[in-house]
């Protein structure tokens, strides 16, 4: 149901002030897919996110979405196929979750142009497939951090965009709500095709979760392609500086990395 | 569906019954206000000379003397209370508002300089204290500008061209004339008593321009409020949107300013007398319904109640200092969050 949308990075660079964070960077999402961004701390991964959401310009290269160039794009009218949940929005004091999730629909609103049934309708069903309905009227304060991140989620939902870039949504929830979390994204891309884009923390959730990994080194891609090719030994070596064993995952069979660290690695030889 | 729906229409509810009570309240300050005075006139009266009828008497005092000092005061809050509450939406800073951070200094400043060293007076003294207040603000914008304008920044260098702003003022008053310095003190306290119909129309005119702008802007700031990348994500440019904020805003206090000297306290007032009576909704209609009534009532108080007029603005004063100590108080309790 969804249109295939493109968006891929063509030699791009990008940086602050006098130090470049990405560096002839390029890349292609795969369209319906989940596609997951991982690398050590500061290797440029969420800046890689944010200029492919055009929030950064590049120093060089470009960004295309469906083959042109997104800086040459208006702004409004990407928003309507692009949307983007930062790391840290600002929820503003006092509003009720309903009216949080509707500013999500400001791309398909206009001065004159007031509130329609399409936008009640995408509000109403990014709540319900975000399990916050029963929540709508309560004020985002109130709300524990994993209910707030699934309201947060509800509102990029609401924006109805075909390709959704997160910045490590997972970040500051508990184990459980980060599964909670991974799982409601993995079923908004298999029932509508939604390309997702995410920047992981946790490689054993990302090898599970991703379609396609991409790993970044340095402001570079290392490389990418499904997680069982992208998960070895040796790239965890070259792209974390550190030392693991990989197994298969018990539960998903996708690969597991176990870290061995300079303590309690005693059972190593005798596996 | 109808879940939501009902939700979203008590909360519609509510905000339009507590604008419509504060634009009953701003109606009734308005004509209380042509009632009381020196001579008292009945309403019937009043309402005549309102509708254009020639009252003996009652047109001459009401119709020329109380009511451009009304409307000025009713379209000074208003001004004053919109652009309070879009600096402080804006910054998500109460303490934010343009009267605390100096940016209304810019206009006081090159007021007193007109009044004291080039002995201006009236419509002169009112478009000087426009263009410099808008000049104030595009030099805070641009001393405030790395690479993109960040909250933080904006509020300190605020602070800091409104601290030289009213040395300039305290320098101009040591140096000139003593009567002209009573002329420049007079209208730096915030005062309506000298409001005639000449007032009137450029601060009608400017309002006509600038509330339209404003209404049309705070769709874009409440997408603001949520973080700079989503609102970028979301289609709204984040600092061009600023600029304008900060243009649309100076430019109502700026008017406001030239009309009735900065009356203290009312920008940095109405947003969270607003935001107490509603939270989470948009604010900028009942912030301006909030500072009408501010105005309105402060000036009746000033007038009237009092042993002795005072100027508008010391009554404000004196109810937004005691506000402002109180919130530093509370910001030192809550660690510094606002």
């Amino acid at each position: 149901m969804t249109v295939n949308r493109s968006l891929a990075t063509d030699a791009l660079s990008v940086g602050y002030d006098d130090r470049l964070v990405l560096e002839d960077l390029s890349l292609t999402i795969p369209a319906g897919r989940i596609s997951v961004i991982v690398g050590a701390n500061a290797c440029g991964k969420s800046t890689l996110l944010r200029s492919m959401a055009r929030l950064l310009p590049p120093r060089s290269g470009r960004v295309l979405l469906d083959g042109r160039s997104i800086a040459e794009q208006p702004t409004r009218e990407v928003a309507k196929v692009l949307g983007l949940l930062p790391q840290t929005p600002v929820a503003p004091d006092g509003i009720a979750v309903a009216d949080l999730v509707a500013r999500g629909r400001y791309p398909h609103r206009s001065f004159l142009r007031p509130w329609t049934t399409d936008d009640e309708q995408a509000v109403t069903s990014a709540l319900r497939m975000t399990d916050v309905l029963e929540l709508a009227d309560r004020p985002v304060d109130e709300l524990s951090g994993g209910q707030r991140q699934r309201v947060w989620i509800a509102m990029a939902l609401a924006q109805g965009t075909d390709v959704l870039l997160l910045d490590e949504p997972t970040t500051f929830l508990d184990v459980t709500h980060q599964v909670e979390v991974l799982d409601l994204l993995t079923d908004l891309n298999r029932q509508s095709g939604t390309t997702i884009v995410m920047v992981l923390h946790d490689l054993n959730l990302a090898a599970r979760y991703a379609d396609e990994l991409f790993a970044v080194k340095d402001g570079r891609l290392h490389s990418h392609g499904a997680p069982a090719d992208v998960v070895t030994e040796a790239t965890v070596r070259e792209v974390f500086g550190m030392e693991s064993r990989v197994v298969p995952d018990a539960v998903s069979g996708t690969p597991l990395v176990l870290p061995i660290g300079r303590h309690h690695s005693g059972a190593q030889r005798a596996v | 569906m109808s879940e939501l729906a009902a939700g979203r229409t008590a909360r519609v509810r509510r905000r339009i019954v507590v604008t419509a009570v504060l634009a009953v309240l701003v109606v009734a300050l308005f004509l209380v206000t042509l009632v009381v005075g020196d001579r008292i006139y009945g309403l019937p009266d009043v309402l005549g000379v309102v509708l254009g009828q020639d009252v003996p008497g009652a047109s001459f005092t009401v119709g020329r003397l109380r009511m451009p000092r009304a409307i000025v005061a009713l379209l000074v809050g208003a001004a004053f209370g919109m652009a309070g509450t879009l600096f402080q939406t804006m910054l998500r800073n109460p303490l934010a508002s343009p009267d605390i951070l100096g940016v209304g200094y810019g206009s006081s400043a090159a007021a007193v300089v007109a009044i004291g060293f080039f002995g201006a007076q009236g419509a002169v003294v009112s478009v000087v204290a426009v263009v410099a207040g808008l000049a104030v603000a595009l030099l805070l914008y641009a001393l405030s500008w790395r690479g993109g304008v960040q909250g933080a920044r904006l509020v300190l260098i605020g602070i800091a061209l409104g601290t030289v702003l009213l040395a300039v003022i305290q320098w101009v008053l040591t140096r000139t004339e003593v009567y002209k310095a009573a002329e420049a003190l007079r209208w730096l306290s915030g005062s309506l008593s000298s409001a005639f119909w000449g007032d009137v129309p450029p601060l009608a005119l400017a309002m006509l321009i600038l509330t339209p702008a404003a209404f049309a802007l705070s769709r874009r700031l409440s997408v603001l409020q949520l973080g700079d990348d989503a609102a970028a994500a979301l289609g709204v440019k984040p600092d061009p949107t600023r600029l304008l904020i900060v243009v649309v805003a100076v430019g109502l206090i700026s008017v406001a300013t030239a009309a009735a000297g900065p009356v203290a306290f009312v920008a940095f007032l109405a947003g969270p007398i607003a935001a107490r009576l509603l939270p989470g909704a948009s604010l900028l209609a009942p912030a301006a319904l909030v500072g009408a009534a501010l105005v309105l009532a402060a000036d009746l108080i000033g007038s009237n109640l009092l042993f002795t007029t005072i100027p508008v603005g010391v009554v404000t004063g004196a109810v937004g200092a005691p506000y402002l100590l109180w919130l530093v108080a509370r910001s030192n309790r809550t660690g510094g969050r606002l």
